[in-house]
């Protein structure tokens, strides 16, 4: 955390060609809006000149930030350049749509700055892939890693989804083996999340989609976990896998350590000196606010000292740096008890979960407030 | 005087007291009628909310009769439920005569057994009125009968009347009047007036409700509170006319209030009686006696940091309450708390109502104990109120309970399920009798610490409400007690110990275990629950682990929603005890108590 001390820089893309039932990102699907989205977004850029020292990453996420061209992903960068410093040797990561991916746009995004791709395959099956409504195939997946790996990046995330209805164990680990086999150097696996506000969350609610079983999520967590370990990939935080620590996302990291981060564009959200705050999710009004010289902002907080606390207790017990044990002093008994259980580790300085106890990770932080 | 009546209300809970007392009220024009609310009396919001009177009200109704007369009758509502029988028997002391209230479509119950002989002790005149006969289901002639059988009274001297429909009010007025007789007392004896009751106010401190039998009283002169040994000096005297009506001196035959600078009502006594200092009465009124608790809980505040403000509310709600004992107790698992001794059930619901809503005190209770007696190996006594002073077990020579005499009446057809209840409940020497067609009056025995928890709820639930049930302590006996303990991952819940019969045990035990089963949320690791006697577990439950709930995703749009959530999370933790590792919420606690519906 001492050395993270340049900022994140995050830009959303909120554009999709369709939603996907699962996703609670904001999007919306009218593709008009992207010019007025790129000229609101140099417009708030602007707002922040000299508000933050310097970044040494950027994630440009979305939405689906590959519907914009080569052409308009060099125009955001130039609108950076222009206005933030971006240290040499920064992590610049683009999320991408498997079918959005050509050899032509690789290359211009390569060209842009972009060192990083994290690619949406989510599963190697088609017919999760139908059930998820993605747009690609598993086919269509596979040449966009070789593309990429022929494109030259060197640092590639994979997202991969589990818990999907219909999904087995066996298909898990296929899909899992599939994507091992182009050597990512990073895993995102996320267990599929019937969030509120989502297709699948009203689905849910109305008895049309059975969320699965506890025990059952619990075994395809620590499936993952024990596979991708012993594939050699670090844990290291509940969703996320690195071949080395050189591979943890860099960006991340920074919303796990509260470490200083700006985010640009609809519904974004930036933190710096204990106050957060974000943006309006809609993009014409985003649009709008910004064109008439007016900020595009939502809300804003300031933690307490005990939100600040109850931010690194929950966010540290997700990763596999855990939380500094002064976080729990006066709680031994717990503490003995959750050894006890497996859930932690306690070393000199630090309490560290488990893979037992990331299973558990919502709700450990209780247990150390008062 | 001749021109007084001293009169009370008294009747089985629901049957219309306090309706009955709104439509005196309404009739004699003492308040506008835009003023006016239903139950005028009870100023209590628990009261109003559950129908119920707590603390007895005084009002005095200006009437002026059929034949021209002018009348002052001072009605003192007293409270209704047997907790507060002494209350209410001074207040009939203070009275020559009593209206019995009595449900057309319900009819005579238990209460109104126990009333009337009440007021029969007292030689009191008993007008039997008869409520509520506009309701479609009224029975006139089955209550009268009841009357005749049940109570041995005239039936042709029950006046009929609906109090919600305002028929019949004045001809009650003309039986008060011409049936009940005038005080009698003589003006230039000493002063002997009788407290019935006590009120505190924050401006004028306690304000005493009496009775002059004797002599009178005004404002200046020195009054000697005979039990307590207290002089105080008079500020005010007067009478109720919903609010307070200063006059310029209260005398003999006359009720009213008096306040004389004193500070809580504790520091006056029900039943004591007040003289002149420089001119004392000789003796006392009769009937004096020291009121004291029978059931006993301890109250623990749910965040430590709320003890002080606890202590505060306590001192505060003591100031009108005179009955409330407690002290200071401390738990193991719960830390600092009060042990509360109460009059009965209602009394302690009372008292925990009205801290929570008046006070705002949030806090766990535990389980009702009665006062429990030991005999020791080497011949000492001693009495026992919480299970946290259980005395060694090897000491022990015997042991003993305070036993009731419980009266239940119901319809015939209850009874196989009333006996079961009673029989479960450890009741002995059951008598019946039969005093109209069709009901039954079940008299038994049994062990007071079975009828505090959960008794009354299971009579009404077994008997579809039809059951009343009203009771008298009697004596102490000898019973094979154990002392049963609570463990949650091994560590004791000493809140949850209770004193119970060694027969009971296991029953309890496994209720116990069962319910905290049910209300102790799962947590990261298994949770045992475990009852025992002395090392002997005797029953047992488990709460399972949840092993997963973390969510997927946590960047930049989560934090502060996951914050969020978690901090709701955080107050609803502070409504639980952590006891070793586990969080025991304060429903569970509750929730030992309850109904058990199973049985």
């Amino acid at each position: 955390m001492s050395n993270d001390i340049a900022a994140g820089l995050y830009i959303h893309v909120p554009f999709c060609i369709r939603k996907c039932p699962y996703c609670d990102f904001y999007s919306v699907t009218d593709r008009s809006l992207i010019s007025d989205w790129l000229t609101a977004f140099r417009q708030e850029v602007s707002l922040y000149e000299g508000r933050f020292s310097s970044f040494d990453s950027l994630y440009i996420g979305g939405g689906t930030p590959t519907l914009l061209n080569g052409s308009q992903v060099t125009a955001v960068m130039e609108s950076l350049w222009s206005t933030v410093s971006l240290l040499p040797d920064s992590e610049i990561t683009l999320e991408t749509n498997p079918d959005d991916l050509t050899q032509e746009n690789l290359a211009l995004y390569r060209q842009a700055g972009v060192n990083r791709v994290s690619v949406g395959a989510q599963s190697f099956h088609d017919e999760e892939l139908r059930y998820l409504r993605r747009r690609h195939t598993a086919r269509q997946t596979k040449q966009a890693l070789s593309m990429i790996r022929a494109a030259g990046f060197d640092n590639v995330s994979v997202d991969l989804m589990y818990g999907i209805p219909g999904q087995t164990e066996d298909s898990w680990i296929k899909s899992l083996e599939c994507a091992l086999s182009f050597d990512p150097e990073h895993l995102s696996c996320y267990q599929l999340t019937i969030g509120e506000g989502t297709v699948y969350g009203e689905m849910a609610a109305q008895g049309r989609m059975v969320p699965l079983e506890e025990e059952k999520e619990r075994r395809f967590f620590l499936l993952t976990s024990e596979l991708l370990t012993e594939r050699g990939y670090l844990h290291y935080e509940v969703s996320n896998f690195a071949r080395s620590e050189s591979y943890f996302s860099r960006h991340n990291r920074k919303y796990w350590q509260h470490v200083p981060y700006l985010g640009l564009g609809p519904s974004a959200h930036s933190f710096l000196n204990s106050t957060r705050w974000w943006n309006t999710r809609s993009v014409t009004e985003y649009c709008q606010r910004l064109a008439q010289g007016g900020s595009p902002l939502a809300g804003e907080e300031t933690l307490s000292e005990e939100q600040y606390f109850l931010e690194a207790l929950y966010l540290g017990l997700r990763t596999r740096e855990g939380i500094d044990k002064t976080l729990a002093t006066g709680h031994d008994c717990i503490l003995d008890q959750l050894q006890s259980a497996g859930l932690v580790r306690v070393t000199e300085e630090r309490i560290i979960p488990t893979r037992e106890g990331l299973l558990v990770a919502d709700s450990l932080p209780l247990l150390f407030t008062n | 005087m001749q021109n007084i009546r001293n009169f009370s209300i008294i009747a089985h809970i629901d049957h219309g007291k306090s309706t009955l007392a709104d439509r005196f009220i309404q009739y004699t024009g003492l308040i506008e009628e835009r003023q006016f609310r239903d139950q005028i009396l009870d100023t209590m919001d628990i009261e109003r909310e559950r129908g119920i009177t707590i603390k007895s009200q005084t009002v005095t109704l200006p009437y002026v009769s059929r034949s021209g007369q002018e009348f002052e009758l001072n009605l003192i509502d007293t409270p209704g439920h047997v907790d507060f029988t002494y209350e209410v028997s001074r207040a009939l002391a203070s009275c020559e005569g009593v209206l019995l209230v009595i449900d057309a479509a319900q009819g005579v119950e238990a209460q109104t057994v126990a009333n009337l002989y009440m007021a029969l002790e007292h030689d009191l005149t008993v007008i039997p009125v008869i409520n509520k006969i506009d309701l479609p289901s009224a029975d006139v002639d089955r209550v009268k009968e009841e009357i005749e059988n049940e109570l041995a009274l005239d039936p042709e001297e029950a006046l009929l009347c609906s109090a919600k429909e305002g028929i019949g009010i004045e001809d009650i007025f003309e039986a008060i009047i011409n049936r009940i007789p005038p005080p009698a007392g003589t003006v230039s004896n000493p002063l002997k007036a009788l407290i019935f009751d006590a009120h505190y106010d924050s401006f004028r401190g306690t304000i005493i409700s009496c009775r002059i039998f004797d002599g009178s009283v005004r404002p200046g002169e020195t009054i000697r509170l005979m039990a307590q040994a207290s002089t105080h000096k008079v500020e005010e005297v007067g009478v109720f006319l919903i609010d307070r009506k200063p006059r310029k001196e209260l005398s003999a035959g006359e009720v009213g209030y008096i306040i004389a600078g004193i500070k809580a009502v504790s520091d006056t006594r029900i039943g004591d009686t007040i003289t002149i200092d420089n001119r004392p009465a000789l003796k006392p009124l009769a009937g004096f006696k020291v009121v004291t608790p029978v059931v006993f809980s301890s109250l623990y505040p749910i965040s430590t940091d709320d003890y002080h403000s606890m202590v505060e509310a306590l001192e505060k709600y003591k100031l009108n309450d005179a009955a409330l004992v407690y002290e200071k107790d401390s738990s193991a698992a719960l830390g600092q708390g009060f042990r509360c001794g109460f009059l009965g059930l209602l009394h302690l619901e009372i008292v925990q109502e009205r801290l929570e809503r008046e006070y705002d005190q949030s806090f766990l209770m535990t389980v009702p104990s009665v006062q429990h007696e030991f005999v020791m190996h080497d011949g000492r006594r001693v009495t026992v109120d919480n299970p946290l002073y259980y005395p060694d077990p090897a000491s022990i020579k015997s042991s003993l309970e305070p036993f009731i005499k419980a009266t239940i009446l119901i319809p015939e057809r209850y009874m196989g399920a009333v006996m079961k209840l009673c029989m479960e409940r450890r009741g002995v020497n059951s008598r019946f009798s039969y005093p109209t067609p069709g009901r039954i009056e079940m008299t038994f025995e049994m062990p007071l610490a079975e009828a505090i928890v959960d008794f009354y709820d299971r009579l009404k639930t077994i008997t579809q409400g039809y059951g009343s049930f009203d009771y008298e302590l009697i004596d102490y006996r000898e019973s094979d007690l154990t002392k049963l303990d609570f463990l949650v991952n091994g560590e004791k819940v000493d809140a949850l110990s209770i004193i119970v019969h060694q027969d009971r045990a296991r029953q309890w035990a496994v209720q116990v275990c069962d319910r905290l089963k049910e209300e102790i949320p799962r947590h990261q690791f298994k949770i045992a629950i475990q009852g025992a006697i002395g090392g002997k577990i005797i029953a047992r439950s488990t709460v399972s682990a949840f092993r997963k709930d973390v969510t997927a995703k946590c960047y930049g749009g989560d934090i502060t929603r996951k914050r969020k959530l978690l901090e709701k999370q955080k107050k609803g933790k502070k409504r639980m005890k952590m006891v070793g590792s586990v969080l025991i919420p304060q429903s569970a606690f509750v929730a030992v108590l309850r109904s058990d519906d199973e049985q």
